[in-house]
């Protein structure tokens, strides 16, 4: 130590201590900034999104009119059939890409975890964690190409006389999004089962657990919070995704309505019809806090 | 629990099976990056370098990354400072309503990001806020405080009292305590939480694509673009090429720090 | 930081107070009367093509020569249609929009576009007198923006798999080439549905396909659902539809003359003419237009003389393949390539007869007639987005 560690008389000094003894005063300090933030900032925008959904459109000029209030953009939600197809399409394709991604997680994560030895898991690990660091842009534009016609699916599939898809298939939607969430359930998963004890494993097998049961009756329970935690990405980025279905499929999701119509400056019904996913996924933190996920985020 | 001998044959199967599927596109589009033809067919037609000349010289490109830089910075200075300051109170505090500070701030990652990008246009249009690099930096902050909350938390927790008591005891004030101990504590853990979060905002389109003005392009902003454009395809595989390359630096950083930012 | 966050919150319910105090917005009635001196900065609402500066053919660029002579640094954003050009004049951000006729009326009635005395552009003498004072760009004998060029939507097909030249829309619709077809994915393309109906159902007795009562409004729509059932392919951005010709994915199509240069040039593409059927065909008439509000309005006003300046409006409307608009233009076009402006029939009036340009459904049918009701713009957006949400 070079420097006093205090320096008795400065006013910094004596406000510092003042501090220290007032623990209420301390914690105002330090929650009033990122608080305020998050109140001002996020759930300022989200209620003047809420105000909005109430706010009528001029039916010439599209403009926006402010406090004149109207409930048109909600009409027009419940009774156009669209807007429920295109929110049962994308929260499908949502619980798809969650159930694919937690298929293709749970193997390689046990792997990782229980059977491949230090080096080859270190490098499992990175090589999980390099793609999540990889532009998302660059993922979509890399399975534009190569789904597109002459691209690699193509060149791959027409041998075995398969026509390929071409862009503007809804599978397309499902393949890209599991891809670009996978990451997200591997690791969650993978830290799930290097949390789970051997001697839990090994208390089964002494107890005449066959390998099978002991995985059905012991380490899939266990697996439950870190397979929601990992399902709370999967599942709220494809709910909030417009980019990936525009961009390799024709169908229209949640996130294109929205989309659309905020740049089509509908802002009502783009507000209206954004409460649904807040809904949707509100209700599923509250389920996924109850099933212990948080702990596993 | 021991697997049998063909479990864990298939289990390796398997595995390396998801990692060829995870790295097939970033794979494709790099060999991209070296085709001679305009035209994206499969396989390339060739091999050149000359694209990578292009996009040096394209000035769009450069003011976009300049702009995805400072947007980076901006967010990241904001999220590492609100997050420790959260991470601090929560971590020191017990105090009512305490688990719902966490909630709040995992919202802004948890709910889809359509929303989050909706709610920051429409208040900024209808505050009259104009759109440029300081929203597009409002916005980016605005999910990154987790990620810095996150790590430090995380920190916090592993962090033992006793060195700050020992402080106080020495007669360091709360603030030079802060400073001489705890700060120095979370040294890693406030690096791996900023590389993570300039990561993610480097990275953001889905918000960034409401909350960005006229002529204040961000680099996923120029691909977003460019990618409509026929005659920039070659530009953007090179870009594209390039910035899978970067990804490498953070996960390496991210190694020797030997730290939290895995996720 | 700290200090900042009590004045930002009394400014936000100022503003909000303040918003409720204003309803519909009334036009700005005094024109712009002069050009001052230019600010650094131009941020333009544009359609694709209309402002190049070399970088797709070298030869074609009249924004680095602006950016030279007045220190206005040019930013654009490519509108995907109409509906979106004028929700981004409503954000306030930029300075002006070529506008075509179905966003000009919206931008005049809310207020948001100044009108400008002519008098002050230097090329405007010169501009076809049968482009002047239409009724999409002058209210009140005021005069919102200065003309760009117009043209046809025309049917593209690719020769090689549509071997007869198509006459007719028909094509369009029927299921002979399912799935190979090119659509604008637009709200505005119930125009286009609407017009053949003009011709093939005449009992629906459709007088101007903008203008749609309840019942032509719902044929059309039936026609649309009827078409998406054959798996067209919608294109947002013109480099989706050159992309989707170019690789044979589709084989016909709307499209402007615009892709269809592009795709001729493109040695790697298939044979693709375009052809403006028998029925006639909807089109475009744009407007340059300035906002009110424009944080740069002498780059604009200079902007607008500029692109009616011989050169640039002939290298435009060249690159686009629409028609320029003075004569002065048409004798540097046709320098360009040769004959431009008998191929785009700029001085034609004839035959723009047979063009119905983009506008705007109004409730009262943009008519004299009290009785009758048309179905508005809002209801075109939303049927717009069933049709293709559904698919």
């Amino acid at each position: 130590m070079t420097a006093p560690l205090s320096l008795p008389s400065s006013r910094a000094h004596r406000f510092a201590t003042w501090l220290h003894r007032r623990p209420r005063v301390q914690l105002g300090l330090l929650l009033s900034g990122p608080v305020g933030w998050m109140l001002l900032a996020y759930f300022g925008s989200l209620s003047i999104l809420l105000l909005n959904a109430f706010w009528a459109t001029d039916s010439f000029s599209g403009q926006v009119q402010p406090f004149r209030w109207s409930l048109d953009a909600f009409g027009q939600i419940l009774t156009n059939d669209v807007y429920r197809t295109i929110a049962v399409r994308t929260v499908a394709v949502a619980a798809l890409v969650t159930l694919t991604d937690l298929l293709l997680a749970f193997p390689i994560a046990y792997y990782m975890a229980r059977v491949a030895g230090p080096r080859v898991r270190r490098f499992m690990v990175i090589a999980v964690v390099m793609p999540l660091w990889a532009a998302y842009l660059v993922k979509v534009y890399a399975w534009r190409t190569i789904l597109q016609e002459n691209g690699f699916f193509e060149w791959i599939l027409t041998p075995f006389g398969i026509q390929a898809p071409g862009l503007g298939e809804i599978a397309n939607s499902w393949i890209v999004l599991s891809y670009l969430w996978l990451p997200y359930m591997i690791l969650p998963i993978y830290a799930g089962f290097e949390r789970i004890p051997p001697s839990l494993l090994e208390a089964s097998a002494d107890l005449g657990g066959r390998a099978g049961i002991t995985f059905r009756r012991v380490v899939l329970p266990l697996m439950v919070p870190a397979a929601v935690a990992g399902s709370i990405f999967t599942f709220s980025l494809t709910l909030g995704d417009y980019i990936t279905p525009d961009l390799v499929s024709d169908a229209k999701f949640i996130g294109n309505v929205i989309y659309d119509n905020s740049s089509l400056g509908n802002v009502p019904l783009a507000a209206a019809y954004s409460l649904l996913p807040i809904l949707i996924m509100i209700g599923y933190l509250l389920v996924a806090r109850r099933l212990g996920a948080f702990e596993s985020l | 629990m021991t697997e049998s001998r063909w479990v864990r044959i298939g289990l390796r199967a398997v595995s390396f099976g998801v990692l060829a599927f995870l790295y097939l596109p970033l794979l494709i589009v790099t060999i991209y990056a070296f085709n001679p033809s305009r035209i994206q067919t499969w396989p390339p037609a060739g091999f050149t370098l000359h694209w990578f000349g292009e996009a040096a010289a394209n000035p769009a490109i450069r003011g976009a990354l300049l702009n995805s830089l400072l947007a980076g910075a901006g967010a990241t200075a904001i999220a590492l400072v609100l997050g420790t300051l959260a991470a601090l109170a929560v971590h020191r505090f017990a105090f009512f309503g305490r688990d719902t500070v966490s909630f709040l701030f995992v919202l802004p990652i948890a709910l889809p990001g359509v929303v989050t990008g909706i709610a920051l246009r429409t208040t900024f249009q209808t505050v009259g806020v104009d759109l440029g690099l300081m929203t597009i930096i409002i916005g980016h902050a605005t999910f990154c405080v987790v990620i810095a909350y996150n790590n430090v938390v995380a920190r916090l927790r592993r962090l033992p009292r006793s060195p700050e008591e020992a402080s106080a005891d020495l007669g360091a004030d709360t603030w030079t305590t802060f400073r001489r101990v705890t700060l120095p504590g979370m040294g890693t853990a406030l690096l791996s939480g900023g590389l993570l979060a300039f990561a993610l905002s480097f990275d953001e389109i889905i918000v960034t694509n409401f909350t960005a003005g006229p002529g204040t392009r961000t680099i996923p902003i120029w691909i977003f673009t460019a990618i409509q454009r026929p005659s920039e395809l070659p530009v953007v595989n090179v870009v594209a090429f390039v910035l899978i390359l970067f990804s490498a630096i953070p996960v390496y950083l991210a190694q020797r720090i030997g730290g939290d930012a895995g996720r | 930081m700290r200090h900042l966050r009590i004045p930002t919150l009394v400014t936000v319910i100022a503003v909000l107070a303040a918003c409720t105090g204003g309803g519909a917005a009334t036009p700005s009635v005094t024109p712009i009367s002069e050009i001052g001196e230019p600010e650094d900065a131009l941020n333009l609402i544009i359609w694709a093509g209309y402002a190049e500066r070399g970088e797709v053919d070298p030869a074609f660029d009249w924004v680095t020569p602006f950016e030279e002579e007045t220190g206005c640094m040019v930013n654009v954003q490519e509108m995907t249609d109409s509906n979106n050009g004028v929700s981004l004049m409503q954000s306030g951000e930029y300075d002006g929009i070529s506008a075509s006729g179905d966003a000009t009326t919206r931008l005049i009635a809310s207020g948001l576009v100044a009108p400008v005395d002519t008098s002050i552009f230097e090329n405007y003498a010169n501009v076809f007198e049968g482009l002047k004072n239409l009724p999409h760009n002058t209210v009140g004998g005021l005069n919102y923006g200065i003309p760009h060029g117009r043209g046809p939507n025309l049917l593209a097909y690719n020769t090689d798999e549509v071997s007869e030249a198509p006459t007719s829309w028909d094509i369009m619709f029927s299921d002979e080439y399912a799935g190979r077809i090119s659509v604008y994915d637009s709200s505005i393309y119930i125009a286009d549905a609407a017009l053949h109906l003009m011709t093939n159902q005449p009992d629906l007795g459709i007088t101007n396909p903008y203008q749609l009562t309840q019942a032509q409004f719902d044929a059309a729509v039936t026609l649309l659902e009827e078409q998406a059932a054959n798996d067209p392919l919608y294109w947002g951005t013109y480099a989706d539809q050159v992309a989707s010709f170019a690789s044979g994915e589709v084989v016909a199509g709307t499209t402007w003359q615009f892709q269809v240069n592009l795709l001729q040039a493109d040695e790697n593409a298939p044979p693709i003419e375009a052809v403006l059927p028998d029925e006639g065909s909807t089109g475009w008439s744009d407007t340059w237009m300035i906002h009110k509000d424009a944080e740069h309005p002498n780059c604009m006003l200079l902007w607008m003389d500029h692109m009616m300046s011989a050169e640039a409006n002939a290298q435009a409307t060249v690159w686009f393949g629409e028609a320029p608009t003075s004569a002065q233009a048409c004798e540097v076009a046709d320098g360009i390539s040769a004959g431009h402006c008998d191929l785009t029939h700029a001085t034609d009036e004839t035959y723009y007869d047979k063009i119905w340009y983009w506008s705007t459904p109004e409730e009262d049918c943009a008519d004299e007639d009290a009785n009758t009701t048309c179905v508005t713009q809002d209801d075109w957006v939303e049927a717009w987005t069933t049709i293709r949400g559904a698919s």
